[in-house]
């Protein structure tokens, strides 16, 4: 509630940012739900009544992004592939969430040869470029999970949990030095009632923030995976990564269509995303925070009730003293 | 449930510490720690022994960095004693806090309780009022639902934030520094404790609270026969609050007895500079201070016999003078428009080496004799400095000034009249009676190794 009251009272950037991204972000989100129903037909389906769709349709008449090269229809492509990116998305950053809060927390509550082993093991996974990673996740989740989209969403989770846990574990080690810890500690808490109630509440502030910026990460990293042929496979799942690659061969011939599709909505729900962790940023974080004034207006100066003037009033009262 | 406790029921102590040693390592630099070189330890405690009697208000009094809040801090086991031992009297019979780890240790804050500096920071932020204070009953699955309720509005109505509706679901940052002060205490109040210990609990708040909240502790203290450590640095709140005093300095304790007899016959140098500092409201009745000069010393390596020898204006010989004051009373000379420092500073030479701390020091890089003559002349500018009564000798030996100090006495805390005190200037004068100590539940305190 309190939330709400400080993203409605911001002003300037911030707030059309976060109110775009919002909005950009809610029709992807309605995609993805309603897919069946918006969607003319399912994401592997290439015949209706068995008769094969055409390839390479131009956009227009039957099939409004036309149809790619192999022979699926690419506006149910779209509109599926909202539905496997938010998934992704999600998964990915609710998994990262769950592992590195957890662990920055205890990193940075315990302290000492723990502390010191994990963010070296953290900064060693960060300091790895996030594809890279997320390659040869992909590929070693793809024996034992399967191509699916739990395996993407693994994969990317191994790239998001280091930023959760250099956050959390930072402002752990600030908080963990707080008169209130202590006293949590004269009142006879244990180490866990601790991290439980004393300080996760308060170190997890920044953690939506990071997510939504993860969420736009995590959805480009998705389509590169994809791209590459190393994410989800296009029977499991409608992915656009993987679409814009195979229309990529028929580009040549000026059939345009496949690919720019679903790279249009990469780039919108990149952009929705960026925007809404932008400006959560400066709505939730107080420093860059600016606050909607209302406009003080002063009562006119015309005669009230009374028949006198208010300034003329307080003038006499003043004389009078 | 709060019920009144008669304190007189079971006389004597409530805790009491022996010889209480809480040393601190220090981190050094970070090439100290590279290699791995000796790091230097501060002494926050050095040999206490104090005695909190069951019912009393003892305060601590002392300035920053004398160790009284880490006194109150090692009491409860928030900070690990490294020598020396802790008894809590409990009414089952003496443990040992200083022997404690984990859940025991847990386990005694039922009986120990604090109540912190800073009402602000103490209190979690993101838990209500209601929460807070109950949150002691829940850690020790004391009680829940309908009587964790119960027992929360009747320790917040105890400690005056009534209504409880007003206040039992509002946040920290809802309240005023004396509410949340009041809520604190609350917290530290409910599992029913038979020890306080108070650590400047009114430092932060407004002047008009601080009276309030005084006489909120000092009804609980009646009502509910606690027993109270006040830690502060304000020796008027003392005044009114306390039943003893101890006046603590670099780690030990320096004059312990009555608040009555402190302030009316204060004997340690250190006890007299204190209430000297208590500021006078009148300001045409401006008394003169003097008040210590310098300020504490570095408790990592404290001056040779009483540490508070150099800053003390009645020492004498056997204080404990040492190489350390020598560069002080050069340095403080260098500071008159009179001295001449390029000619004077060539002539004195290195000053480091007499950073250690030694009771011999070797002066001068050129002609000794005008070193002695320097020496001379700044003697002569401030005869009253104490430091020359501890010179034993000053003389040349061709090359350079050899200065040698008395030997330092560190004076253990002994009977002096109502009080007991730790200064040369109060030798033993139970000796002929064989009481070395033990008065008042207090025994004596710095062992004199130092």
């Amino acid at each position: 509630m309190k939330l709400w009251r400080t993203i409605w009272n911001t002003k300037g950037v911030g707030r059309w940012a976060l109110l775009i991204g919002l909005a950009l972000t809610l029709v992807f989100v309605v995609f993805a739900i309603f897919a069946p129903v918006i969607a003319p037909y399912d994401f592997a389906q290439t015949r209706v009544d068995g008769v094969k769709f055409p390839k390479v349709a131009h956009p227009g008449g039957d099939y409004l992004f036309g149809t790619s090269g192999d022979f699926y229809d690419v506006f149910s492509r779209v509109v599926w592939g909202s539905r496997t990116a938010l998934e992704v998305i999600i998964l990915s950053v609710i998994f990262a969430g769950v592992i590195g809060v957890p662990l920055g927390l205890l990193s940075g509550f315990i302290g000492g040869k723990v502390d010191k082993l994990l963010v070296f093991f953290m900064d060693a996974l960060y300091s790895f470029p996030s594809l890279l990673l997320a390659i040869v996740f992909a590929f070693l989740l793809r024996d034992k999970v399967g191509g699916g989209v739990v395996s993407a969403a693994l994969s990317l989770t191994a790239i998001y949990i280091p930023q959760y846990f250099r956050v959390v574990r930072n402002t752990t080690v600030s908080a963990r030095e707080a008169t209130y810890v202590e006293a949590a500690r004269a009142i006879g808490a244990g180490p866990f009632t601790i991290m439980r109630k004393y300080l996760f509440a308060n170190v997890v502030q920044s953690v939506p923030v990071i997510a939504t910026l993860n969420a736009a990460d995590a959805l480009g990293t998705l389509a590169a995976l994809g791209f590459l042929g190393l994410g989800i496979q296009p029977t499991e799942a409608a992915e656009w990564g993987y679409d814009i690659q195979v229309g990529l061969s028929y580009a040549q011939g000026g059939v345009w269509w496949p690919s720019l599709f679903p790279a249009m909505a990469i780039i919108l729900l990149i952009t929705a995303l960026t925007f809404v962790g932008e400006g959560l940023n400066e709505t939730v974080n107080p420093a860059l925070r600016r606050r909607r004034m209302k406009t003080v207006t002063f009562p006119d100066r015309t005669v009230v009730a009374g028949g006198t003037d208010v300034t003329a009033d307080v003038a006499a009262e003043g004389k009078n003293s | 449930m709060l019920t009144k406790r008669d304190p007189t029921a079971r006389p004597g102590p409530v805790i009491e510490t022996e010889n209480l040693e809480v040393h601190f390592q220090l981190q050094g630099g970070a090439l100290a720690r590279v290699f791995g070189l000796k790091a230097r330890r501060v002494k926050a405690l050095d040999g206490v022994n104090i005695a909190l009697q069951r019912g009393e208000v003892l305060g601590l009094v002392g300035e920053s960095g004398s160790g009284k809040t880490t006194l109150g801090r090692a009491l409860l086991g928030l900070v690990p004693s490294t020598d020396g031992r802790i008894v809590y009297h409990a009414p089952d019979g003496p443990r040992q806090v200083s022997e404690m780890r984990g859940r025991e240790l847990r386990q005694l804050r039922t009986d120990l309780q604090m109540v912190f500096q800073d009402p602000s920071a103490a209190l979690n932020p993101s838990m209500t009022i209601a929460e807070a204070v109950g949150h002691p009953l829940v850690i020790h699955k004391i009680a829940k639902g309908a009587e964790l309720r119960r027992r929360v509005n009747e320790s917040l109505e105890r400690v005056g934030l009534a209504p409880v509706e007003r206040f039992a679901n509002k946040y920290p940052s809802d309240l005023s520094g004396g509410q949340k002060q009041r809520a604190v205490i609350a917290r530290a109040i409910i599992l029913d404790p038979e020890v306080l210990v108070a650590d400047e609990p009114i430092s932060m708040l407004d002047m008009s609270v601080r009276a309030k909240i005084l006489q909120l502790m000092l009804d609980l203290k009646n009502d509910l026969g606690l027993s109270y450590l006040y830690i502060t640095h304000d020796l008027a709140s003392a005044k009114y609050f306390c039943d003893r005093i101890a006046i603590m300095y670099l780690g030990r304790i320096v004059e312990i007895g009555p608040t009555a007899e402190i302030f009316a016959n204060p004997r340690h140098p250190y006890t007299k500079a204190l209430l000297k500092a208590i500021p006078e409201p009148d300001p045409t009745r401006m008394v003169p201070r003097d008040l210590p000069r310098g300020e504490i010393p570095d408790a990592a390596e404290p001056p040779l016999g009483c540490s508070f020898h150099p800053r003390c204006s009645e020492a004498v010989a056997e204080c404990g003078w040492e190489s350390r004051d020598l560069r002080v009373v050069l340095e403080q000379h260098w500071t008159r428009r009179s001295a001449d420092y390029d000619a004077e500073r060539k002539l004195v030479g290195d000053l480091d080496k007499l950073d250690r701390p030694e009771t011999t020091a070797t002066l001068g890089a050129g002609d000794p004799e005008r070193t002695l003559a320097l020496l001379d002349k700044v003697r002569a500018e401030n005869p009253d400095e104490p430091l020359w009564k501890g010179v034993r000798s000053l003389e040349s030996d061709g090359r350079a000034v050899q200065i040698s100090f008395e030997e330092g006495v560190d004076p253990a805390l002994r009977r002096a009249g109502g009080v007991e005190v730790a200064c040369v200037l109060y030798p033993d004068e139970g000796a002929g009676a064989g009481a070395t100590g033990a008065a008042g539940g207090t025994t004596a305190g710095s062992d004199g190794s130092g």
